[in-house]
């Protein structure tokens, strides 16, 4: 199959290019948002709640108003009228009563909800000042766990009526007629434990308020700036022309940073009482409290299956813990644990039900691959459970059921409430072509050998997983491309910057595209003073979405280079040759594009069907069974991306995603105890990888099957790293202790709960 | 608490004299008096790495030690160990290999590194490993700091050799 490409012959698409941004990295000379300061600025400081949920008696910041350098105290009494709500992003009729205040009144609801802003000269006078808020919050019973929400044993919002915010249904086919028709039906119950995605930059923003034209500025703005212009503007009643967000180098994003919080809309609203800029960069611990959480999850579900391991159907519940409120993405991982659970195998009838509940811990949203890596690790246990059951090889039941490309385009689940992406299909590929190749490249044939085995004191196991990962989200992305005064070309784009290298590999497209050296192109992106609207990078989309606005922009600007050079050079358009950004007549005259100043183009790119990156993954492990440690030996990615614009970068990716997977699997857990404390605070013991923990990851990348929805033929990769990982280490740990029945039904599987179960084992 | 207090060092090779509160750290110091901000914050925990910086030619944790016992130290911080133009080898092996994504911890392995090598040129991968335990890197996975890091070496060989320390 070939890349339906216009670009021909590409140098530099496909190519390791070096990064442009490393210059600045490397040097120190990035400019992240705590490296800017204005002269007029002052700091804000959030006062917390530290109970899990009350009621508000009063505030008291008489103290903290008397202290040197304090400018103000706001606290909800400081709004006339209705106190504005965090906006959904995927708005839903039932979710409405459950949307973040943007800052208290009446009730809190977890710890670390915003109860006050506290605005002095300095960030050390505000963080002085706000620990001499008084709150009086009386405190009522909390509620922490999924099951007792749903039982509405406590209710976190009285005029909502009960804790579940949503529901999504996801069909396929006939259930019901799948499970009658079953030869066994297996139903398993798993978990995943609360995590966040903890990029090494916490948040930070600087709201910058001109009185003269009413114009608010937000320095900090990440993943998806024009969604928070947009809603800015409204929350604070401006035109959305009197709002933008630039953005500034971002330290990692990875799902969480960039959505809407309520700090955003308490620095903006002081930055305009106040009349001078006002700057927050959040601390590590209030991190922990503020930013979004995610992944905490269970299932009970069923697999209706014929005796030789062909899933016929599959249905049951899928819990999501949003945490108290339905915050910008809160749903997302509900929804995607029901599209996408049944994930690259041929699961042609399905009914699954999908909860998000609320709680009273600190609201959840989306962490790279989200319900995606939940869905698969469900998907993967389940495919255990049933080749055990049914006595076939594991191996096995996953070749028999994988879509190959005779099922291209493959229908998912439909959801219902629909929210625009209810329908889709997977584009292209051959979902055993990655799987064999995992089978071959890992030396499984060798390997298999020590499979359950007891070696100098440890098991050894092995397990091949599949996943898909849905990318290049639509609706549109934008771009524009301008030749500068010095004959440089500017390329501006909606895509944003979350360390992903935005500027190479979008570089790497329009040189291409404009058949032009690398090195003449500037890249922009990411803040709303470039283009009049754009997207953003979420759902792995800022490459593809944003690498096909810019060929379309080529395109045009070619075209436009066209009818300029004809004039130039007095020849009728079609009798121009156009190649490496010149135009030749025939009388061997020529004019360059970089001699074309003043010369731009806008290109979008409109897309309502994603692509989907397929790939396999092989883990080996060792558990000691006297400590349950488990060592990962060996961990081989293999994924197909249809086209690779940059192998450094998407190898970055995928391997830095599959050791972030690794700590969802072994080592990071937000927990709370029974009052809805959160009882993790530092990086000390919320344990993300280490240099020292994970040495062994390899990934290999294909292009075999490009996706046939946009020019690149490229599908969105940022994600596809992590979403198989917990689902494959856990298949190689059962797989390691199965002479033991030990099962583990739930991740962590830290070393201390291991040990347990394997105890737990022993004695029975 | 708001106390200040003159404190006189040597930053990047040039001597320096700053005003500064007793409580205010080092890296605060270097990022908002000095404007040195290729130092970054990631925790201020002493947990990340992030902001480690080279003080009299050891790695320290600027978050963790206060700008007033710099006195009198030689202090060099990312933008110490940066050529104008170009990149240094350590610099260079570290975009060869792609060993940086969103940048944040980067200062941070740089001055760490610089630092290892310069004293054990010679590491090897699970010296390095065990050294760099101490930063965190929420993007890259690590391999390829430590690919970058081995290919390094080389330039620090050189350095040892002309008799340096
Ligand atoms: S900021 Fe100093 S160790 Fe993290
Ligand atoms: S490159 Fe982002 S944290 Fe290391």
């Amino acid at each position: 199959m070939k890349a339906p490409s216009p670009m021909s012959p590409n140098t530099y698409v496909g190519q390791p290019i070096e990064r442009v941004e490393d210059l600045r990295f490397l040097r120190g000379r990035g400019q992240y948002i705590d490296d800017i300061k204005r002269d007029d600025q002052v700091c804000a400081a959030f006062v917390r709640s530290a109970v899990a949920h009350g009621r508000v008696r009063s505030i008291d910041a008489t103290a903290a108003l008397a202290m040197p350098g304090v400018r103000a105290v706001i606290t909800a009494a400081d709004f006339d009228g209705p106190i504005p709500t965090i906006p959904f992003r995927r708005p839903n009729p039932s979710i409405g009563p459950y949307a973040q205040p943007v800052i208290a009144s009446d009730k809190v609801r977890y710890v670390g909800e915003p109860v006050a802003v506290v605005i002095a000269d300095t960030a050390e006078r505000a963080e002085d000042a706000a620990q001499e808020v008084v709150l009086d919050i009386e405190e009522l019973p909390a509620i922490v766990g999924m099951a007792p929400a749903e039982a509405n044993e406590v209710l976190l919002f009285e005029a909502a009526g009960g804790n579940v915010a949503s529901v999504f249904v996801g069909t396929l086919g006939d259930a019901a007629a799948a499970f009658a028709a079953a030869d066994r039906v297996v139903r398993g119950a798993f978990r995943t434990q609360r995590q966040t995605a903890m990029p090494m930059e916490t948040r930070g923003l600087l709201a910058e308020w001109n009185a003269t034209t009413s114009h608010l500025t937000m320095f900090g703005a990440a993943k998806l700036p024009f969604f928070n212009r947009r809603a800015m503007a409204a929350m604070m009643n401006l035109p959305e022309a009197q709002v933008d967000y630039i953005e500034l180098d971002v330290g990692g994003g990875f799902g969480a940073r960039g959505e809407f919080y309520p700090e955003d809309f308490l620095l903006a609203f002081a930055a305009r009482r106040l009349g001078c800029p006002v700057k927050w960069i959040e601390d590590r611990r209030e991190h922990f409290l503020a930013t979004g959480h995610a992944r905490e999850s269970a299932c009970d579900i069923e697999f209706a299956l014929r005796s030789d391991g062909i899933i016929l159907g599959a249905r049951g519940t899928l819990f999501s813990n949003i945490g108290a409120y339905v915050r910008p993405n809160g749903i997302t991982p509900a929804r995607n644990m029901v599209q996408f659970l049944s994930g690259p195998y041929r699961i042609p009838n399905i009914h699954f039900e999908g909860r998000g509940i609320v709680t009273n811990k600190t609201p959840a949203g989306t962490y790279r691959g989200p319900g995606r890596y939940e869905g698969c690790f469900y998907c993967e246990q389940m495919l255990d459970l049933s080749a055990d059951k049914l006595g076939l090889d594991r191996l096995e039941i996953r070749r028999r059921n994988l879509l190959t490309d005779a099922d291209m385009p493959y229908r998912l689940a439909t959801i219902s409430p629909s929210d625009g992406a209810a329908e889709t299909f997977c584009d292209s590929g051959d979902y055993r072509s990655t799987f064999e190749r995992c089978i071959i490249e890992s030396g499984w044939a060798e390997k298999a050998q020590l499979q359950g085995r007891l070696i100098d004191g440890r098991y050894h196991g092995l397990a091949i997983g599949n996943f898909i990962e849905g990318g290049a989200s639509g609706p549109q992305e934008n771009a524009r491309i301008d030749v500068e005064a010095d004959g440089m070309v500017s390329v501006y784009a909606g895509s944003s910057a979350i360390g992903q290298g935005t500027e190479t590999v979008l570089g790497q497209i329009a040189a291409d595209a404009l058949e032009i050296p690398f090195e003449r192109i500037t890249v922009l992106h990411g803040s709303t003073t470039y283009l009049s609207e754009g997207w953003g990078s979420y759902g792995s989309r800022g490459t593809v979405m944003g690498g096909s606005a810019v060929i379309d922009a080529a395109q045009g600007l070619i075209a436009k280079f066209r009818g300029a050079a004809a004039i130039a050079l007095d020849v009728a358009e079609k009798e121009l040759h156009i190649a490496n950004g010149v135009a030749s007549a025939p009388n061997g005259r020529s004019v360059k594009l970089a001699q074309m100043a003043g010369l731009s183009c806008d290109g979008s790119f409109k897309n309502s069907k994603a692509t989907y990156t397929f790939g396999a993954a092989m883990a080996h492990v060792a558990v000691d069974p006297k400590t349950g440690h488990v060592a990962v030996i060996d961990y081989l990615a293999v994924d197909d991306v249809g086209r690779i614009i940059n192998p450094l970068t998407l190898h970055g990716q995928v391997t830095g995603a599959a050791v972030q997977g690794l700590g969802s699997v072994f080592s990071e857990e937000l927990v709370y105890d029974e009052s809805g404390q959160i009882l993790v605070g530092s990086l000390a013991d919320y344990l993300v990888p280490l240099a020292t923990d994970y040495p062994t990851i390899r990934c290999v990348s294909l292009e075999n099957y490009p996706s046939p929805n946009n020019p690149l033929g490229a599908k969105g990769a940022g994600e596809g790293g992590i979403i198989p990982v917990g689902g494959v280490v856990l298949s190689a740990v059962t797989a390691a202790l199965q002479s033991l029945g030990v099962r583990p039904r739930e991740l962590p599987i830290s070393p201390p709960k291991l040990w347990a179960l394997i105890q737990q084992a022993a004695q029975a | 608490m708001t106390a200040i207090m003159q404190l006189s060092f040597d930053v990047n090779g040039a001597p320096v004299v700053v005003e500064v509160q007793a409580r205010t750290t080092l890296a605060d110091c270097l990022r908002h008096t000095l404007g040195l901000t290729g130092t970054h914050l990631g925790c201020e925990h002493g947990i990340c790495g992030a902001c480690t910086v080279i003080v009299d030619d050891a790695a320290v944790r600027s978050c963790l030690m206060l700008a007033v016992q710099a006195e009198g130290t030689r202090v060099v911080t990312v933008e110490g160990l940066s050529g104008d133009d170009s990149l240094t080898p350590l610099q260079a092996a570290f975009r060869k290999h792609h060993a940086l994504q969103c940048g944040f911890c980067t200062p941070g392995m740089i001055t760490t590194l610089h630092a290892l090598l310069t004293d054990e040129p010679f590491a090897d991968a699970d010296r390095i490993r065990d050294v760099l335990s101490g930063n965190i890197c929420r993007c890259t996975g690590y391999i390829p700091i430590i690919e970058a890091a081995l290919e390094a070496r080389i330039a620090y060989q050189g350095k040892r050799e002309d008799g340096r320390r």
